[in-house]
Protein backbone atom coordinates (compact mmCIF):
# COMPACT_ATOMS: atom_id res chain seq x y z
CA UNK A 1 0.00 0.00 0.00
CA UNK A 2 1.10 3.21 -1.06
CA UNK A 3 1.62 5.81 2.09
CA UNK A 4 3.81 8.09 0.55
CA UNK A 5 0.41 9.60 -1.40
CA UNK A 6 -1.15 13.22 -0.67
CA UNK A 7 -4.00 11.94 1.99
CA UNK A 8 -7.45 12.13 0.03
CA UNK A 9 -9.08 13.99 2.38
CA UNK A 10 -7.66 15.96 5.32
CA UNK A 11 -9.70 18.35 7.92
CA UNK A 12 -7.91 20.92 9.61
CA UNK A 13 -10.13 22.12 13.45
CA UNK A 14 -13.03 21.85 11.46
CA UNK A 15 -16.37 23.06 13.25
CA UNK A 16 -19.84 23.60 11.98
CA UNK A 17 -22.56 25.53 12.86
CA UNK A 18 -26.43 25.30 11.48
CA UNK A 19 -27.70 28.58 13.26
CA UNK A 20 -26.31 29.08 16.96
CA UNK A 21 -26.05 24.94 16.99
CA UNK A 22 -22.57 23.43 16.60
CA UNK A 23 -22.64 20.21 15.00
CA UNK A 24 -18.88 19.42 14.62
CA UNK A 25 -16.41 20.92 16.86
CA UNK A 26 -12.62 21.23 16.09
CA UNK A 27 -12.66 18.09 14.36
CA UNK A 28 -8.94 17.43 12.70
CA UNK A 29 -9.19 14.21 10.37
CA UNK A 30 -6.34 13.14 7.74
CA UNK A 31 -8.06 9.96 5.57
CA UNK A 32 -5.11 8.61 3.66
CA UNK A 33 -5.35 6.97 -0.23
CA UNK A 34 -6.61 3.78 -0.21
CA UNK A 35 -7.89 3.36 3.08
CA UNK A 36 -11.35 1.76 4.18
CA UNK A 37 -12.62 3.54 7.36
CA UNK A 38 -16.01 3.63 8.70
CA UNK A 39 -17.37 6.85 11.01
CA UNK A 40 -19.58 5.98 13.44
CA UNK A 41 -21.75 7.91 16.45
CA UNK A 42 -24.59 8.10 18.23
CA UNK A 43 -27.94 10.15 16.32
CA UNK A 44 -27.09 13.36 15.51
CA UNK A 45 -23.84 12.92 16.41
CA UNK A 46 -22.93 15.01 12.91
CA UNK A 47 -22.17 11.81 11.12
CA UNK A 48 -24.09 13.15 7.60
CA UNK A 49 -22.51 16.47 8.64
CA UNK A 50 -18.93 15.58 8.18
CA UNK A 51 -19.85 13.71 5.08
CA UNK A 52 -21.13 17.06 3.78
CA UNK A 53 -18.48 19.20 4.47
CA UNK A 54 -16.38 16.76 2.61
CA UNK A 55 -18.61 16.86 -0.64
CA UNK A 56 -18.41 20.89 -0.46
CA UNK A 57 -22.31 20.75 0.51
CA UNK A 58 -21.62 22.46 3.92
CA UNK A 59 -19.12 24.73 4.58
CA UNK A 60 -17.14 24.85 8.40
CA UNK A 61 -17.72 28.23 10.45
CA UNK A 62 -14.12 27.50 11.20
CA UNK A 63 -11.18 25.27 9.77
CA UNK A 64 -9.58 24.17 6.65
CA UNK A 65 -11.07 21.72 4.16
CA UNK A 66 -9.46 19.44 1.63
CA UNK A 67 -10.27 17.09 -0.04
CA UNK A 68 -7.65 15.51 -3.50
CA UNK A 69 -5.41 19.02 -1.85
CA UNK A 70 -8.18 21.34 -2.78
CA UNK A 71 -11.02 22.96 -1.40
CA UNK A 72 -14.17 20.71 -2.41
CA UNK A 73 -16.49 23.20 -3.47
CA UNK A 74 -13.43 24.73 -5.74
CA UNK A 75 -13.38 21.23 -7.59
CA UNK A 76 -14.85 21.47 -10.80
CA UNK A 77 -17.42 19.17 -11.67
CA UNK A 78 -15.48 17.28 -14.73
CA UNK A 79 -12.43 16.85 -12.10
CA UNK A 80 -14.73 15.99 -9.30
CA UNK A 81 -13.24 12.19 -8.31
CA UNK A 82 -16.04 11.97 -5.08
CA UNK A 83 -19.06 9.40 -5.35
CA UNK A 84 -21.58 9.64 -2.77
CA UNK A 85 -24.06 7.04 -1.64
CA UNK A 86 -26.99 8.23 0.56
CA UNK A 87 -29.24 7.70 2.92
CA UNK A 88 -32.03 5.88 0.55
CA UNK A 89 -34.87 7.49 3.26
CA UNK A 90 -34.28 10.77 1.33
CA UNK A 91 -35.33 9.23 -1.93
CA UNK A 92 -39.09 9.06 -3.18
CA UNK A 93 -39.29 5.55 -4.12
CA UNK A 94 -42.85 6.42 -5.84
CA UNK A 95 -40.34 8.24 -8.57
CA UNK A 96 -40.87 7.02 -12.08
CA UNK A 97 -37.48 6.06 -12.84
CA UNK A 98 -35.26 2.78 -13.59
CA UNK A 99 -32.38 1.56 -11.73
CA UNK A 100 -30.21 2.46 -15.69
CA UNK A 101 -31.60 5.96 -15.26
CA UNK A 102 -30.69 6.47 -11.85
CA UNK A 103 -27.04 5.24 -12.29
CA UNK A 104 -26.88 7.74 -15.44
CA UNK A 105 -27.51 10.76 -13.36
CA UNK A 106 -24.01 9.40 -11.94
CA UNK A 107 -22.69 11.17 -14.99
CA UNK A 108 -24.86 14.22 -15.38
CA UNK A 109 -22.32 15.72 -13.49
CA UNK A 110 -19.82 15.61 -15.79
CA UNK A 111 -21.63 16.13 -19.00
CA UNK A 112 -22.43 19.72 -17.82
CA UNK A 113 -25.39 21.35 -18.74
CA UNK A 114 -27.97 20.83 -21.56
CA UNK A 115 -25.48 18.32 -23.18
CA UNK A 116 -27.25 14.62 -23.23
CA UNK A 117 -25.81 11.70 -22.25
CA UNK A 118 -23.70 10.01 -25.03
CA UNK A 119 -22.80 6.20 -25.55
CA UNK A 120 -19.57 6.07 -23.20
CA UNK A 121 -22.12 7.41 -20.34
CA UNK A 122 -24.85 4.70 -21.07
CA UNK A 123 -21.47 2.37 -21.32
CA UNK A 124 -20.27 3.49 -17.95
CA UNK A 125 -23.46 3.23 -16.47
CA UNK A 126 -24.16 -0.71 -17.51
CA UNK A 127 -20.34 -1.19 -16.33
CA UNK A 128 -21.21 0.14 -12.83
CA UNK A 129 -24.52 -2.13 -13.06
CA UNK A 130 -22.77 -5.21 -13.92
CA UNK A 131 -19.73 -4.30 -11.14
CA UNK A 132 -22.58 -4.28 -8.32
CA UNK A 133 -24.03 -7.62 -9.91
CA UNK A 134 -27.66 -6.05 -10.79
CA UNK A 135 -27.15 -5.39 -14.63
CA UNK A 136 -29.91 -8.01 -15.25
CA UNK A 137 -32.38 -5.03 -13.53
CA UNK A 138 -31.25 -2.50 -15.40
CA UNK A 139 -34.53 -1.93 -16.54
CA UNK A 140 -37.07 -2.49 -13.82
CA UNK A 141 -38.20 1.01 -12.07
CA UNK A 142 -36.87 1.41 -8.80
CA UNK A 143 -40.00 1.14 -6.70
CA UNK A 144 -39.74 -2.60 -7.73
CA UNK A 145 -36.25 -3.64 -6.08
CA UNK A 146 -35.64 -4.51 -2.89
CA UNK A 147 -33.91 -2.68 -0.41
CA UNK A 148 -30.96 -4.53 -0.70
CA UNK A 149 -31.11 -3.81 -4.54
CA UNK A 150 -31.78 -0.39 -4.22
CA UNK A 151 -28.64 0.19 -2.03
CA UNK A 152 -26.52 -1.76 -5.12
CA UNK A 153 -28.16 1.09 -7.52
CA UNK A 154 -26.96 3.90 -5.56
CA UNK A 155 -23.46 2.29 -5.11
CA UNK A 156 -23.29 1.84 -9.07
CA UNK A 157 -24.67 5.41 -9.56
CA UNK A 158 -21.58 6.63 -7.23
CA UNK A 159 -19.24 4.13 -9.26
CA UNK A 160 -20.76 5.78 -12.51
CA UNK A 161 -19.08 8.99 -11.35
CA UNK A 162 -15.29 6.49 -11.33
CA UNK A 163 -14.84 8.23 -8.09
CA UNK A 164 -11.43 7.63 -6.53
CA UNK A 165 -13.27 8.25 -2.90
CA UNK A 166 -16.42 6.78 -1.89
CA UNK A 167 -18.52 8.61 0.81
CA UNK A 168 -21.33 5.85 2.15
CA UNK A 169 -23.67 7.37 4.72
CA UNK A 170 -25.91 4.20 6.57
CA UNK A 171 -26.11 2.11 3.20
CA UNK A 172 -27.64 -0.99 5.18
CA UNK A 173 -30.45 0.91 6.74
CA UNK A 174 -33.53 -1.21 5.56
CA UNK A 175 -31.18 -4.05 4.26
CA UNK A 176 -31.70 -7.69 5.57
CA UNK A 177 -28.72 -9.19 7.38
CA UNK A 178 -27.64 -11.52 4.24
CA UNK A 179 -27.71 -8.70 2.04
CA UNK A 180 -25.79 -6.21 4.35
CA UNK A 181 -22.99 -9.24 4.60
CA UNK A 182 -22.65 -9.54 0.56
CA UNK A 183 -23.18 -4.88 0.67
CA UNK A 184 -19.94 -5.35 2.45
CA UNK A 185 -18.70 -7.78 0.27
CA UNK A 186 -19.32 -5.65 -2.55
CA UNK A 187 -17.21 -2.68 -0.68
CA UNK A 188 -14.45 -4.97 0.10
CA UNK A 189 -14.12 -5.81 -3.89
CA UNK A 190 -13.86 -1.80 -4.24
CA UNK A 191 -11.55 -1.31 -1.74
CA UNK A 192 -9.28 -3.99 -2.98
CA UNK A 193 -9.64 -2.12 -6.14
CA UNK A 194 -8.18 1.26 -4.91
CA UNK A 195 -11.16 3.27 -4.10
CA UNK A 196 -11.18 5.14 -0.64
CA UNK A 197 -13.57 4.71 0.98
CA UNK A 198 -15.43 6.31 4.41
CA UNK A 199 -18.88 4.75 5.37
CA UNK A 200 -21.14 5.60 7.86
CA UNK A 201 -22.51 2.70 9.50
CA UNK A 202 -24.73 1.41 12.48
CA UNK A 203 -23.63 -2.23 12.33
CA UNK A 204 -20.45 -1.83 14.60
CA UNK A 205 -19.99 -5.40 14.59
CA UNK A 206 -20.36 -6.06 10.67
CA UNK A 207 -18.45 -3.17 9.99
CA UNK A 208 -15.47 -3.78 12.26
CA UNK A 209 -14.68 -6.88 10.14
CA UNK A 210 -14.18 -5.59 6.64
CA UNK A 211 -12.81 -2.13 7.79
CA UNK A 212 -9.06 -1.03 8.87
CA UNK A 213 -10.19 1.71 10.72
CA UNK A 214 -13.03 3.20 12.72
CA UNK A 215 -13.79 6.84 13.46
CA UNK A 216 -15.94 7.59 16.73
CA UNK A 217 -17.33 10.61 16.47
CA UNK A 218 -19.99 12.88 18.19
CA UNK A 219 -19.68 15.92 17.51
CA UNK A 220 -15.67 15.57 18.51
CA UNK A 221 -13.28 13.13 17.28
CA UNK A 222 -13.96 10.39 20.27
CA UNK A 223 -11.47 7.72 18.82
CA UNK A 224 -10.12 7.00 15.69
CA UNK A 225 -7.78 4.01 15.44
CA UNK A 226 -7.72 -0.21 14.69
CA UNK A 227 -11.32 -1.21 14.81
CA UNK A 228 -10.22 -3.83 17.62
CA UNK A 229 -9.05 -0.57 19.57
CA UNK A 230 -11.21 1.88 19.23
CA UNK A 231 -14.86 -0.81 19.70
CA UNK A 232 -13.10 -1.91 23.08
CA UNK A 233 -12.59 1.62 24.41
CA UNK A 234 -13.42 3.16 27.38
CA UNK A 235 -14.72 6.50 25.59
CA UNK A 236 -17.23 4.00 23.16
CA UNK A 237 -19.08 2.90 25.87
CA UNK A 238 -19.13 6.73 27.33
CA UNK A 239 -20.32 8.19 23.56
CA UNK A 240 -23.48 5.69 23.83
CA UNK A 241 -24.08 7.33 27.41
CA UNK A 242 -25.56 4.05 28.22
CA UNK A 243 -24.10 0.42 29.27
CA UNK A 244 -22.06 -0.90 26.13
CA UNK A 245 -20.65 -4.13 26.46
CA UNK A 246 -18.62 -6.19 23.95
CA UNK A 247 -18.15 -9.97 23.38
CA UNK A 248 -15.67 -10.91 20.77
CA UNK A 249 -16.83 -12.82 17.79
CA UNK A 250 -13.41 -13.86 16.25
CA UNK A 251 -10.82 -11.03 15.95
CA UNK A 252 -13.50 -8.59 16.25
CA UNK A 253 -15.18 -7.13 19.02
CA UNK A 254 -19.27 -6.81 19.01
CA UNK A 255 -20.73 -3.65 20.82
CA UNK A 256 -24.07 -4.23 22.39
CA UNK A 257 -25.73 -1.39 23.99
CA UNK A 258 -28.40 -1.38 26.65
CA UNK A 259 -31.28 0.68 25.45
CA UNK A 260 -32.91 2.58 28.11
CA UNK A 261 -36.74 1.28 28.09
CA UNK B 1 -70.15 19.44 -34.23
CA UNK B 2 -67.74 20.43 -37.20
CA UNK B 3 -69.14 23.37 -38.03
CA UNK B 4 -68.31 25.12 -34.86
CA UNK B 5 -64.73 24.52 -36.09
CA UNK B 6 -65.05 27.46 -39.30
CA UNK B 7 -65.52 29.99 -35.79
CA UNK B 8 -62.73 32.31 -35.71
CA UNK B 9 -63.15 32.56 -31.78
CA UNK B 10 -63.32 28.63 -31.95
CA UNK B 11 -60.10 28.06 -33.90
CA UNK B 12 -58.37 30.41 -31.67
CA UNK B 13 -59.50 28.32 -28.54
CA UNK B 14 -58.43 25.28 -29.54
CA UNK B 15 -54.98 26.34 -30.97
CA UNK B 16 -54.54 28.12 -27.56
CA UNK B 17 -55.86 25.14 -25.62
CA UNK B 18 -53.76 22.45 -27.33
CA UNK B 19 -50.25 24.46 -25.92
CA UNK B 20 -51.78 24.65 -22.76
CA UNK B 21 -53.07 21.33 -21.98
CA UNK B 22 -49.45 19.69 -23.26
CA UNK B 23 -47.43 22.73 -21.70
CA UNK B 24 -49.87 22.33 -18.22
CA UNK B 25 -49.07 18.61 -18.91
CA UNK B 26 -45.45 19.15 -19.13
CA UNK B 27 -45.10 21.00 -16.59
CA UNK B 28 -47.28 19.19 -14.40
CA UNK B 29 -45.00 16.05 -14.30
CA UNK B 30 -42.15 18.20 -12.35
CA UNK B 31 -44.82 19.63 -10.21
CA UNK B 32 -46.32 16.18 -8.99
CA UNK B 33 -43.15 14.24 -8.86
CA UNK B 34 -41.20 17.32 -6.28
CA UNK B 35 -44.63 18.10 -4.91
CA UNK B 36 -44.84 21.76 -5.82
CA UNK B 37 -48.78 21.64 -6.56
CA UNK B 38 -50.01 24.41 -3.70
CA UNK B 39 -46.83 26.79 -5.32
CA UNK B 40 -48.67 26.44 -8.23
CA UNK B 41 -51.73 27.64 -6.82
CA UNK B 42 -50.26 30.23 -5.30
CA UNK B 43 -48.99 31.45 -8.14
CA UNK B 44 -52.39 31.00 -9.87
CA UNK B 45 -53.96 32.85 -7.18
CA UNK B 46 -50.80 35.81 -7.35
CA UNK B 47 -52.24 36.55 -11.41
CA UNK B 48 -55.65 37.80 -9.98
CA UNK B 49 -53.00 40.89 -8.66
CA UNK B 50 -51.80 41.23 -11.78
CA UNK B 51 -55.22 41.05 -14.15
CA UNK B 52 -56.29 43.43 -11.64
CA UNK B 53 -53.48 46.14 -12.29
CA UNK B 54 -53.37 45.73 -16.43
CA UNK B 55 -57.26 46.89 -16.23
CA UNK B 56 -56.65 49.50 -13.47
CA UNK B 57 -53.25 50.99 -16.10
CA UNK B 58 -55.76 50.18 -19.42
CA UNK B 59 -52.91 47.66 -20.52
CA UNK B 60 -53.63 43.78 -21.63
CA UNK B 61 -54.15 41.78 -18.25
CA UNK B 62 -52.14 38.79 -19.44
CA UNK B 63 -49.03 40.95 -19.57
CA UNK B 64 -49.22 42.34 -16.27
CA UNK B 65 -50.16 38.78 -14.89
CA UNK B 66 -46.71 38.00 -16.58
CA UNK B 67 -44.88 40.34 -14.52
CA UNK B 68 -46.98 39.49 -11.31
CA UNK B 69 -46.50 35.87 -11.31
CA UNK B 70 -43.19 35.96 -11.98
CA UNK B 71 -41.80 37.98 -9.33
CA UNK B 72 -44.66 36.23 -6.68
CA UNK B 73 -42.81 33.09 -8.09
CA UNK B 74 -39.22 34.54 -7.34
CA UNK B 75 -40.72 36.08 -4.21
CA UNK B 76 -41.50 32.75 -2.75
CA UNK B 77 -38.84 31.19 -4.22
CA UNK B 78 -36.60 33.57 -2.63
CA UNK B 79 -37.82 33.34 0.53
CA UNK B 80 -38.17 29.70 1.06
CA UNK B 81 -34.45 29.60 -0.30
CA UNK B 82 -33.53 31.67 2.73
CA UNK B 83 -34.76 29.66 4.59
CA UNK B 84 -36.77 32.25 6.80
CA UNK B 85 -39.46 30.44 6.58
CA UNK B 86 -40.97 27.23 5.09
CA UNK B 87 -41.81 26.98 1.31
CA UNK B 88 -45.62 26.54 2.20
CA UNK B 89 -45.39 29.11 4.77
CA UNK B 90 -44.09 31.71 1.95
CA UNK B 91 -46.89 30.45 -0.57
CA UNK B 92 -49.91 31.09 2.37
CA UNK B 93 -48.28 34.82 3.03
CA UNK B 94 -47.66 35.51 -1.30
CA UNK B 95 -51.05 33.70 -2.32
CA UNK B 96 -53.72 35.65 -0.31
CA UNK B 97 -51.79 39.40 -0.26
CA UNK B 98 -51.65 39.59 -3.97
CA UNK B 99 -55.73 38.27 -4.42
CA UNK B 100 -56.15 40.61 -1.43
CA UNK B 101 -54.30 43.31 -3.70
CA UNK B 102 -56.20 42.49 -6.67
CA UNK B 103 -59.50 42.48 -4.78
CA UNK B 104 -58.52 46.31 -3.65
CA UNK B 105 -57.67 47.24 -6.88
CA UNK B 106 -60.97 46.57 -8.32
CA UNK B 107 -62.80 47.62 -6.01
CA UNK B 108 -61.13 51.31 -6.20
CA UNK B 109 -62.11 51.14 -9.99
CA UNK B 110 -65.54 52.92 -9.60
CA UNK B 111 -68.22 51.74 -12.37
CA UNK B 112 -65.98 49.05 -14.40
CA UNK B 113 -67.50 46.74 -16.95
CA UNK B 114 -65.23 43.92 -17.47
CA UNK B 115 -65.74 40.58 -17.46
CA UNK B 116 -63.90 39.15 -14.30
CA UNK B 117 -65.89 36.54 -14.24
CA UNK B 118 -63.75 35.10 -17.67
CA UNK B 119 -60.48 35.81 -16.13
CA UNK B 120 -61.49 34.12 -12.49
CA UNK B 121 -63.25 30.57 -14.52
CA UNK B 122 -62.40 31.10 -18.34
CA UNK B 123 -64.05 31.65 -21.10
CA UNK B 124 -63.31 30.29 -24.72
CA UNK B 125 -64.95 33.54 -26.08
CA UNK B 126 -62.19 35.90 -24.05
CA UNK B 127 -59.32 34.15 -26.21
CA UNK B 128 -58.07 37.45 -28.30
CA UNK B 129 -55.67 37.34 -31.33
CA UNK B 130 -53.25 38.71 -29.34
CA UNK B 131 -54.11 35.88 -26.05
CA UNK B 132 -53.46 32.92 -28.66
CA UNK B 133 -50.21 34.17 -29.95
CA UNK B 134 -48.97 35.12 -26.17
CA UNK B 135 -50.43 31.38 -25.85
CA UNK B 136 -48.24 29.60 -28.93
CA UNK B 137 -45.28 31.80 -28.22
CA UNK B 138 -44.44 30.91 -24.54
CA UNK B 139 -45.95 27.51 -25.00
CA UNK B 140 -43.35 26.45 -27.68
CA UNK B 141 -40.23 28.50 -25.74
CA UNK B 142 -41.60 26.52 -22.30
CA UNK B 143 -41.34 23.40 -24.29
CA UNK B 144 -38.19 24.03 -25.74
CA UNK B 145 -36.37 25.04 -21.90
CA UNK B 146 -37.95 21.79 -21.19
CA UNK B 147 -36.42 19.59 -23.81
CA UNK B 148 -33.21 21.53 -23.37
CA UNK B 149 -32.71 21.20 -19.46
CA UNK B 150 -34.49 17.60 -19.69
CA UNK B 151 -31.63 16.04 -18.08
CA UNK B 152 -31.22 19.05 -14.68
CA UNK B 153 -35.20 19.19 -14.37
CA UNK B 154 -34.83 15.25 -13.78
CA UNK B 155 -32.40 15.47 -12.13
CA UNK B 156 -33.22 18.05 -9.24
CA UNK B 157 -36.81 16.93 -9.15
CA UNK B 158 -35.37 13.30 -8.28
CA UNK B 159 -32.11 14.41 -6.16
CA UNK B 160 -31.49 18.08 -5.77
CA UNK B 161 -28.59 17.41 -3.33
CA UNK B 162 -26.82 14.94 -6.39
CA UNK B 163 -27.33 17.91 -8.38
CA UNK B 164 -25.39 20.51 -6.13
CA UNK B 165 -22.53 17.54 -5.48
CA UNK B 166 -22.33 17.20 -9.07
CA UNK B 167 -21.34 20.98 -9.22
CA UNK B 168 -25.01 21.51 -11.19
CA UNK B 169 -26.35 25.01 -10.73
CA UNK B 170 -29.35 22.99 -8.16
CA UNK B 171 -31.03 26.20 -6.89
CA UNK B 172 -30.66 28.24 -10.48
CA UNK B 173 -32.57 25.04 -11.70
CA UNK B 174 -34.87 25.31 -8.83
CA UNK B 175 -35.67 28.65 -10.22
CA UNK B 176 -35.85 27.82 -13.71
CA UNK B 177 -38.65 25.29 -12.60
CA UNK B 178 -40.71 28.01 -10.78
CA UNK B 179 -40.38 30.37 -13.36
CA UNK B 180 -41.94 27.55 -16.01
CA UNK B 181 -44.60 27.13 -13.53
CA UNK B 182 -45.40 31.20 -13.15
CA UNK B 183 -45.28 30.89 -17.07
CA UNK B 184 -47.34 28.02 -17.85
CA UNK B 185 -49.97 29.89 -15.50
CA UNK B 186 -50.32 33.06 -17.71
CA UNK B 187 -51.12 31.27 -20.58
CA UNK B 188 -53.48 29.52 -19.06
CA UNK B 189 -55.68 31.61 -17.19
CA UNK B 190 -57.67 33.01 -19.88
CA UNK B 191 -58.98 29.51 -21.29
CA UNK B 192 -59.23 27.99 -17.71
CA UNK B 193 -59.54 30.60 -15.07
CA UNK B 194 -57.80 31.68 -12.49
CA UNK B 195 -58.97 29.81 -9.82
CA UNK B 196 -59.05 26.64 -11.72
CA UNK B 197 -55.35 26.57 -13.34
CA UNK B 198 -53.61 24.92 -10.58
CA UNK B 199 -56.02 21.57 -10.94
CA UNK B 200 -54.83 21.97 -14.42
CA UNK B 201 -51.06 21.95 -13.98
CA UNK B 202 -51.61 18.77 -11.54
CA UNK B 203 -54.33 16.17 -12.38
CA UNK B 204 -52.77 15.14 -15.99
CA UNK B 205 -49.59 14.54 -14.48
CA UNK B 206 -51.65 13.46 -11.41
CA UNK B 207 -53.42 10.33 -13.48
CA UNK B 208 -50.35 9.75 -15.87
CA UNK B 209 -48.47 9.12 -12.54
CA UNK B 210 -51.02 6.20 -11.41
CA UNK B 211 -50.39 4.55 -15.17
CA UNK B 212 -46.74 4.02 -15.06
CA UNK B 213 -43.63 3.96 -13.54
CA UNK B 214 -41.49 5.04 -16.84
CA UNK B 215 -40.75 8.58 -16.71
CA UNK B 216 -40.99 9.54 -20.39
CA UNK B 217 -44.19 7.53 -20.78
CA UNK B 218 -45.82 9.32 -18.05
CA UNK B 219 -44.77 12.73 -19.42
CA UNK B 220 -46.58 11.42 -22.67
CA UNK B 221 -49.61 10.30 -21.12
CA UNK B 222 -49.73 13.04 -19.22
CA UNK B 223 -49.06 15.45 -22.59
CA UNK B 224 -52.10 12.98 -24.02
CA UNK B 225 -54.71 13.36 -21.26
CA UNK B 226 -53.89 17.16 -20.75
CA UNK B 227 -54.87 17.90 -24.67
CA UNK B 228 -57.78 15.78 -24.36
CA UNK B 229 -59.11 17.07 -21.80
CA UNK B 230 -58.58 21.13 -23.17
CA UNK B 231 -59.78 20.22 -26.27
CA UNK B 232 -62.33 17.92 -25.33
CA UNK B 233 -63.52 20.21 -22.48
CA UNK B 234 -63.57 23.24 -24.61
CA UNK B 235 -65.78 21.24 -27.17
CA UNK B 236 -68.43 20.31 -24.75
CA UNK B 237 -68.52 23.83 -22.99
CA UNK B 238 -69.50 25.26 -26.47
CA UNK B 239 -72.15 22.34 -27.16
CA UNK B 240 -73.67 22.67 -23.69
CA UNK B 241 -72.92 26.44 -23.11
CA UNK B 242 -70.96 25.85 -20.11
CA UNK B 243 -67.77 27.33 -18.50
CA UNK B 244 -64.72 26.29 -20.42
CA UNK B 245 -62.28 26.12 -17.19
CA UNK B 246 -64.54 23.95 -15.40
CA UNK B 247 -65.51 21.75 -18.22
CA UNK B 248 -62.01 20.81 -18.72
CA UNK B 249 -60.88 20.18 -15.08
CA UNK B 250 -63.80 18.14 -14.55
CA UNK B 251 -63.00 16.03 -17.47
CA UNK B 252 -59.40 15.66 -16.61
CA UNK B 253 -60.40 14.83 -13.15
CA UNK B 254 -62.46 12.25 -14.32
CA UNK B 255 -59.87 10.91 -16.20
CA UNK B 256 -57.25 10.89 -12.89
CA UNK B 257 -60.24 8.86 -11.24
CA UNK B 258 -60.43 6.47 -14.13
CA UNK B 259 -56.22 6.31 -13.82
CA UNK B 260 -56.56 5.78 -10.48
CA UNK B 261 -58.55 2.84 -10.85
CA UNK B 262 -56.71 0.80 -13.22
CA UNK B 263 -53.58 1.68 -11.67
CA UNK B 264 -50.38 -0.86 -11.56
CA UNK B 265 -49.37 0.41 -8.53
CA UNK B 266 -52.61 0.32 -6.85
CA UNK B 267 -53.06 -3.33 -8.43
CA UNK B 268 -49.22 -4.28 -7.04
CA UNK B 269 -50.38 -3.08 -3.31
CA UNK B 270 -53.11 -5.22 -3.57
CA UNK B 271 -51.21 -7.85 -4.46
CA UNK B 272 -48.56 -7.46 -2.19
CA UNK B 273 -50.87 -6.98 0.85
CA UNK B 274 -52.71 -10.36 -0.36
CA UNK B 275 -49.54 -12.30 -0.62
CA UNK B 276 -48.32 -10.70 3.17
CA UNK B 277 -51.87 -11.69 4.30
CA UNK B 278 -51.14 -15.12 2.88
CA UNK B 279 -47.50 -15.35 4.67
CA UNK B 280 -48.58 -14.68 7.65
CA UNK B 281 -51.70 -17.24 7.84
CA UNK B 282 -48.84 -19.88 6.94
CA UNK B 283 -46.46 -18.85 10.05
CA UNK B 284 -49.22 -18.95 12.14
Amino acid sequence: MNRTQQPVIRLENVSVAFQDLLVLEDVTLTVAAKSFLALIGPNGAGKTTLLQVILGLVRPIRGTVRVFGAAPWDIKPENRRIGYVPQVMGIDLGFPISAFEVVLMGRYGRLGLCRRPAKADRAAALRALERVGIANLADRPIARLSGGQRQRVFIARALATEPDLLLLDEPTTGVDAASTESLYELLRILYEDGVTMLVVSHDVGVVASYVEGVICINRRIVAHGLPEEVLGSEELAQMYGCDAMFFHHGRVPHLCVERDE
Amino acid sequence: MIEILGYAFMQRALLAGTLIGIVCAIVGVYIVLKGLSFIGAGIAHASFGGVALGFLFGVNPVLTALIFCLATAWGIGLVARKGQVKEDTAVGVFFASTMALGILIIGLMKGYNVDLFGYLFGSILAVTREDMWIAVGLGLAIVAVVALFFKELLLVSFDPELAAISGLPAAKLYFLLITLIALTVVISIKVVGITLVSALLVTPAAAAYQLTERFRRMMALSILIGVGSTTGGLLLSYQFNIASGATIVLLSTLVFFIATLCSPRRWRRRANLKRAAATTAITR
